[in-house]
């Protein structure tokens, strides 16, 4: 290392950050590996329960395939099922007005 | 009652024997009657950390398999009066541990000691696995760094499923974190996962921490357990563990700053 180096930062996240992004990933996907029984009971699942909220999301507004995303997620000793769902934004403010009318 | 701790980790040379001897000796020093026993068959190394590698005469395996009784292999510590040790065979390799084996040591032991510390060997084969699985409770020693963390949280899955109280259906074995050779300096820098980013990502709870220290070496080069050594920070950060393990609350110790060790307070 030059003398210089000493004194100018390293630009980007340090390295312990990079090491904790990289350990969460990896420990949670072991975990789903490891609690394998319910897990791929509820990866069995989700492709069907996707597409039944998407058809449900269809029927009131707007939306395209991919806007609905599902995914299973270990955090700690709980499995949080996360869904996502991206409105299309006119649609919302033309329902938002609705709302005020009635 | 006596307790059964499992001191694992997964990987190796994260601090197991060194925490098995400092930990067992912080209880004993308190008038607890502790045996710490060596899972690591074939690799023994508890029996140089505690200083008494040359009174083995009978281990673990002799017991186990009958070639003599307990108090034969049973080593009293010279230092620390309610203190024993049972090494284990140098000779042998792990599949000489049977869980029937393990089994009857263990519930004779449980006549006379309060605490049975029993220290694993690495990996997650066999050796561990008999280790872990009569416990009660596990310290799991993690450093902090990548590959210690992933496989203290696979250590755990195993704890969920290999031991007695996972085949029973018992409470689950109690876990507790224990990070070592820690460098506050470095994680200051960002050059090392702190305290919360490991606790963050095993959600363990943490029972303390031990700064990286060159009294862990010294001890060892001379066969006295860490925790015999109060005036070190690591000694005193092992007395800390125990007494948090106990039910008490130490005070945090604050490292004394240059200046305050310049005018000697």
């Amino acid at each position: 290392m030059s003398f210089l180096h000493y004194f100018i930062k390293e630009e980007g996240p340090s390295s312990a950050l990079i090491a904790k992004e990289r350990l969460q990933i990896i420990v949670a996907h072991e975990r789903r590996q490891r609690d394998g029984a319910v897990t791929t009971q509820l990866d069995r699942i989700l492709p069907q329960l996707q597409q039944e909220i998407l058809d449900v999301v269809k029927k009131y507004m707007k939306i395209g395939n991919e806007d609905v995303k599902i995914n299973v997620e270990q955090e700690g000793k709980y499995e949080v099922l996360e869904l996502n769902i991206i409105l299309p934004e006119n649609e919302l403010k033309l329902r938002h007005k609705k709302v005020h009318e009635t | 009652m006596s307790k059964i701790i499992v001191v694992t980790s997964g990987k190796g040379g994260v601090g197991k024997t060194t925490t098995s001897a400092a930990f067992a000796t912080g209880l004993a020093l308190r008038g607890i009657p502790t045996v710490v026993i060596d899972f690591d068959v074939g690799l023994r190394n508890l029996d140089l950390v505690m200083g008494c590698e040359r009174r083995v005469v009978y281990d673990f395996i002799n017991i186990i398999n009958g070639e003599g009784n307990l108090n034969q292999a049973l080593i009293k510590d010279r230092r620390v009066d309610s203190l024993y040790i049972l090494p284990a065979s140098q000779t042998r390799n792990k599949d000489a541990l049977t869980l029937k084996g393990v089994a009857k040591v263990l519930e004779a032991l449980k006549k006379r000691f309060e605490y049975i510390i029993c220290d694993s060997p690495a990996g997650i084969e066999h050796g561990a696995i008999m280790a872990m699985y009569f416990a009660d409770e596990a310290l799991i020693i993690t450093n902090p760094e990548v590959s210690s963390v992933r496989d203290s949280d696979r250590i755990v899955g195993m704890l969920a499923s290999k031991t007695r109280r996972a085949v029973q259906d018992m409470a689950p074995v109690k876990e507790y974190l224990l990070l070592t050779r820690y460098s506050a300096k470095r994680v200051e820098n960002g050059d090392m996962l702190s305290v919360d980013d490991v606790t963050d990502i095993l959600a363990l709870p943490m029972l303390g921490i031990i700064p990286e220290s060159e009294s862990v070496l010294h001890a060892s080069n001379s066969g006295t357990p860490i925790t015999l050594d109060n005036e070190s920070d690591a000694g005193m950060a092992y007395l800390d563990v125990v007494a948090r393990f106990l039910g008490e609350d130490p005070p945090v110790r604050k490292k004394k700053s240059l200046f305050s060790r310049l005018i000697g307070r």
